[in-house]
């Protein structure tokens, strides 16, 4: 309540209704999911008609309307560069292990969508598990990793091959020169791009 | 004034305006479906696109661009031809073919610009997305698949009538229109959204596969169910009312009625009066005209005029208003009155039960005190007026009175009689502002003049009108009452007003006219009841003269501005029924007092010679409020305290008619639901 407080009190008098979508995340990432009645809550929060935070809550694909699982909400990208990489096998593995997209799993413990673009595209195929991005994943990852949710472990997120960041695969293609860096290949400078012309500046051919 | 160029034609216009008005202004026809002059801007729909030079080289949706001035807008070049025809393909996209089985067939925007505007056939092959309907009360019929988006509806039920039950959810291709899980819009205006729908997306539930368009014939007519008297167009076929429209009137209902207008109408074919009765051994039975006029002209006979009593009900056109003071004026009968409710009003000048700041003027106002009237159930057009002001930022309101939800701010000054005669001597904030308003308003409500000590406060809010300058508005709830009031429909000279003549031993002879209002179950009088439904005064009656309503007559309404109002024949009266007046006139020649008329023509004639003010029609007159003599308005005892409340109780159920409907009967059952959740 207290950050809900702080949201609210970023915007001016009267503006209040500006606080809808950060206190609508905050529910969510208190409860899991936006229930009905939080909805109504919210609107009488903020002095607005119902209608229009539940607009606001169909609107964003972000707010789960729905109650999540109970280990792992699990959104698998879909999108063209995972899709080249791999991501219907990822995909095929929810359907088995999860039933149908968008839905919980039977034992309710595993809530799984298929999502547009999470913007790890170069880490291709990845998946958000509880807000955390698992990359580079293969079938046999993938399923070591749901498993390890299952039995309640929160892995560490990241790239499942190791590889830091969005390093590049294999290593270094350019730059490797060691010269490059020990100075051997520097040359001094003789003028600098932008520098004043020296001399007279040749008027321009017309 | 900047002027701009459309296609070639320069136009003057006023800074300020958007591109789709000033090709309006040149006598160019802009398709749209978004777009509405009386809501906010949403530029959803793409259909108003034209070329604008100078400017980027690409189609402009018209509704949302301001117009500068030297700018040069094509509307017929072939890259408006070929936007239109795009964004028309696109609408049509998940639009079903189902004009054939669709009730806005025939009066559909979509139908008519596809045809205008559009390609000939269809390119589209993939399937087409299917809404699910959705529930918004007894009065709207959905079917979502129609919707092309356009949020007209939302705009109008969140910006004009200020109960934000519509929304938009989703995005992209799952936007639906909804409302918030299947609510009933709560609105008294919410079948407007109806009308303004540009497809068959919301539909009238009520009137649902009942007609064509092009089977109606349309007639001009007026309102009776509030004293507003909207302008509406009766579409009837045959002998039957089958739905009410709006008809545009810049100065009563811009272009709104309230879906009690609306809707009542299927009352008018329900609990008719179609034969004349007369009741024998406690029963009625069907009987002649003939039997039935003889009976009450017998009865007239014998009684001694000051035992003799006439009641107008709220309904009542001027004219047979008219006939009645004059037969019953020439028997020497003083006891009639027009005021059911005991409205205290009808001494003094005309000005003094007259909503003098005209319904359009009052737009002018800046302060507002509402004493005992909930505008929102008296009169929902008129409060929609009020709310466009208010969300302007122009207008300030004080209540005294209920505590209701008017769907806009006001300040609460108090319940009772003494709020408002303590408020000369306030020092409060709103006072000070309203000492400072440059043109403040008072609007006393049918609620709080109706009560025993409304004497009294009428006195003390005309003291307060007089006190602060402010305009006197009397905001009347019954059709027929300034009508009445201005034909002198009072008690004369030891006449007994509406509510002595109900009580038990009054009267000999009680004639009721339409009047169903008042309760007159104590009175022990021979009840002869000439209206058109089986309602509170018909169980009572001895004798049933059947009359007809406000579609099957012409007549004279006088708004509660004073504006005289033509309202015309639809359709004939229900089955032996007659016009008002010409019972009237048939009954004076079985009294040996013959009316001086023989056509409604001679009688306004008549009526228009004894009282002028009924030959100005559609004339408001409208007064300052220092041009207002309020001297007439004299207080009776003294005001209790006890709190001031509205005169309607249940906006759906105030009049024989609406009582009679189903459609109503409906509609109050799902509001008192609402209002039973609301209290819980």
């Amino acid at each position: 309540m207290k950050q809900v407080q702080w949201w609210i009190s970023k915007y001016p008098d009267g503006r209040q209704q500006s606080a809808v979508i950060p206190v609508l995340w905050l529910v969510q990432k208190q409860e899991g999911w936006v229930s009905e009645p939080a909805i109504r809550a919210v609107a009488d929060l903020l002095k607005m008609a119902t209608i229009r935070v539940y607009e606001v809550a169909t609107f964003y694909t972000m707010f789960m309307l729905e109650p999540v699982g109970t280990m792992a909400l699990v959104q698998v990208c879909g999108t063209t560069a995972c899709q080249s990489r791999g991501s219907e096998a990822l995909l095929e593995v929810c359907r088995k292990r999860f039933g149908p997209d968008s839905h919980r799993s039977a034992d309710g413990k595993f809530y799984w969508q298929e999502v547009e673009c999470l913007g790890a595209c170069s880490n291709a195929p990845m998946a958000a598990i509880n807000d955390r991005y698992y990359e580079d994943l293969t079938v046999e990852g993938f399923e070591k990793l749901l498993d390890a949710f299952a039995a309640g472990q929160t892995p560490p997120p990241g790239s499942e091959i190791g590889r830091q960041g969005s390093a590049v695969l294999g290593g270094n293609s350019t730059l490797n020169d060691p010269k490059l860096y020990d100075g051997s290949a520097a040359k001094p400078i003789k003028s600098l791009p932008n520098a004043a012309p020296k001399g007279k500046a040749k008027a321009p051919v017309a | 004034m900047p002027k701009a160029k459309v296609n070639g034609v320069e136009v003057e216009f006023e800074p300020g305006m958007t591109v789709l008005q000033v090709a309006e202004l040149a006598g160019e026809e802009i398709p749209r479906f978004c777009y509405h002059e009386r809501l906010s801007i949403a530029g959803n729909c793409r259909m108003c696109l034209v070329e604008v030079k100078p400017g980027p080289p690409k189609p402009q949706a018209s509704c949302a661009l301001p117009a500068s001035d030297g700018q040069e807008i094509i509307t017929n070049s072939p890259m408006v031809k070929k936007a239109r025809e795009g964004v028309m393909e696109f609408l049509l996209i998940n639009h079903p073919l189902d004009c054939p089985i669709c009730d806005q067939g025939g009066e559909c925007d979509l139908q008519d610009q596809a045809m205008g505007y559009g390609r000939d056939d269809s390119r589209y092959g993939e399937n087409k997305r299917a809404v699910e309907e959705k529930f918004m009360g007894p009065l709207i019929k959905t079917v979502m698949t129609r919707c092309i988006q356009c949020t007209r509806c939302v705009r109008f039920i969140t910006e004009v009538a200020g109960v934000p039950d519509i929304g938009l959810i989703s995005r992209g291709e799952d936007v639906e229109i909804t409302t918030y899980l299947d609510k009933a819009v709560a609105s008294e205006l919410s079948a407007n959204v109806i009308d303004l729908c540009p497809v068959g997306a919301l539909t009238s539930k009520p009137y649902a596969f009942n007609a064509r368009p092009w089977e109606l014939k349309k007639t001009e007519s007026v309102d009776v169910m509030d004293a507003l008297g909207c302008s509406i167009r009766v579409d009837s076929r045959g002998p039957a009312v089958l739905r009410v429209l709006p008809r545009l009137n810049e100065d009563i209902n811009e272009e709104w009625i309230s879906d009690k207008t609306r809707y009542a109408v299927d009352g008018l074919s329900r609990q008719r009066l179609d034969k004349p009765y007369v009741r024998e051994a406690g029963k009625l039975r069907p009987a002649t005209w003939a039997e039935a006029l003889n009976l009450v002209a017998s009865k007239l006979k014998v009684a001694s005029p000051d035992r003799i009593g006439v009641i107008a009900g709220d309904l009542q056109d001027a004219e047979s208003m008219k006939a009645a003071k004059d037969l019953f004026g020439s028997l020497g009968v003083t006891s009639l009155d027009c005021r059911q409710d005991g409205m205290a009003l009808g001494a003094g000048t005309r000005e003094t039960w007259l909503f003098n700041s005209t319904i359009a003027g009052v737009e002018n106002a800046d302060m507002i005190l509402f004493v005992g009237t909930n505008p929102r159930t008296e009169a929902p057009v008129l409060n929609a007026r009020f709310r466009k002001r208010w969300v302007a930022g122009a207008l300030e309101v004080g209540v005294i009175g209920e505590q209701a939800d008017l769907t806009f701010g006001y300040e609460y000054l108090g319940a009772g009689a003494a709020s408002l005669s303590g408020l000369a001597k306030s020092k409060s904030d709103f006072v000070k502002r309203l000492k400072a308003a440059k043109n403040p308003a008072i609007i006393i409500g049918a609620g709080a003049l109706g009560r025993a000590d409304g004497g009294a406060i009428a006195k003390a809010a005309a003291d307060v009108a007089k006190t602060f300058g402010m305009t006197w508005n009397v905001l009347h709830t019954a059709a027929s009452r300034v009508g009445g009031l201005d034909l002198g429909f009072i008690p004369g000279e030891g006449g007994k007003t509406a509510a002595e003549m109900a009580s038990k031993g009054a009267l000999d002879v009680l004639f009721l006219m339409g009047a169903d209002e008042i309760d007159v179950t104590a009175s022990d009088a021979f009840t002869i009841y000439m209206g058109t439904h089986g309602d509170a005064g018909a169980h009572k009656a001895d004798v049933i003269l059947p009359g007809a309503a406000y579609t099957e007559k012409d007549g004279l309404y006088v708004n509660t501005e004073g504006r005289v109002q033509l309202g015309q024949r639809a359709v004939f009266p229900k089955g032996e029924g007659r016009e008002d007046w010409s019972i009237l006139r048939a009954l004076s020649d079985r009294l040996g007092a013959t009316l001086p008329y023989d056509t409604l023509a001679q009688l306004r004639a008549k009526l228009f010679a004894d009282h002028p003010t009924f030959g100005r029609i559609d004339y408001a007159p409208g007064a300052a409020a220092s041009a207002i003599d309020l001297s007439g308005i004299v207080a009776a005892g003294t005001a209790t305290d006890a709190p001031l409340v509205s005169g309607v109780r249940a906006f759906h159920l105030t009049n024989p008619i609406a009582r009679a409907s189903v459609t109503m009967a409906e509609c109050a059952a799902v509001a008192a639901d609402a209002s039973k959740i609301a209290a819980e």
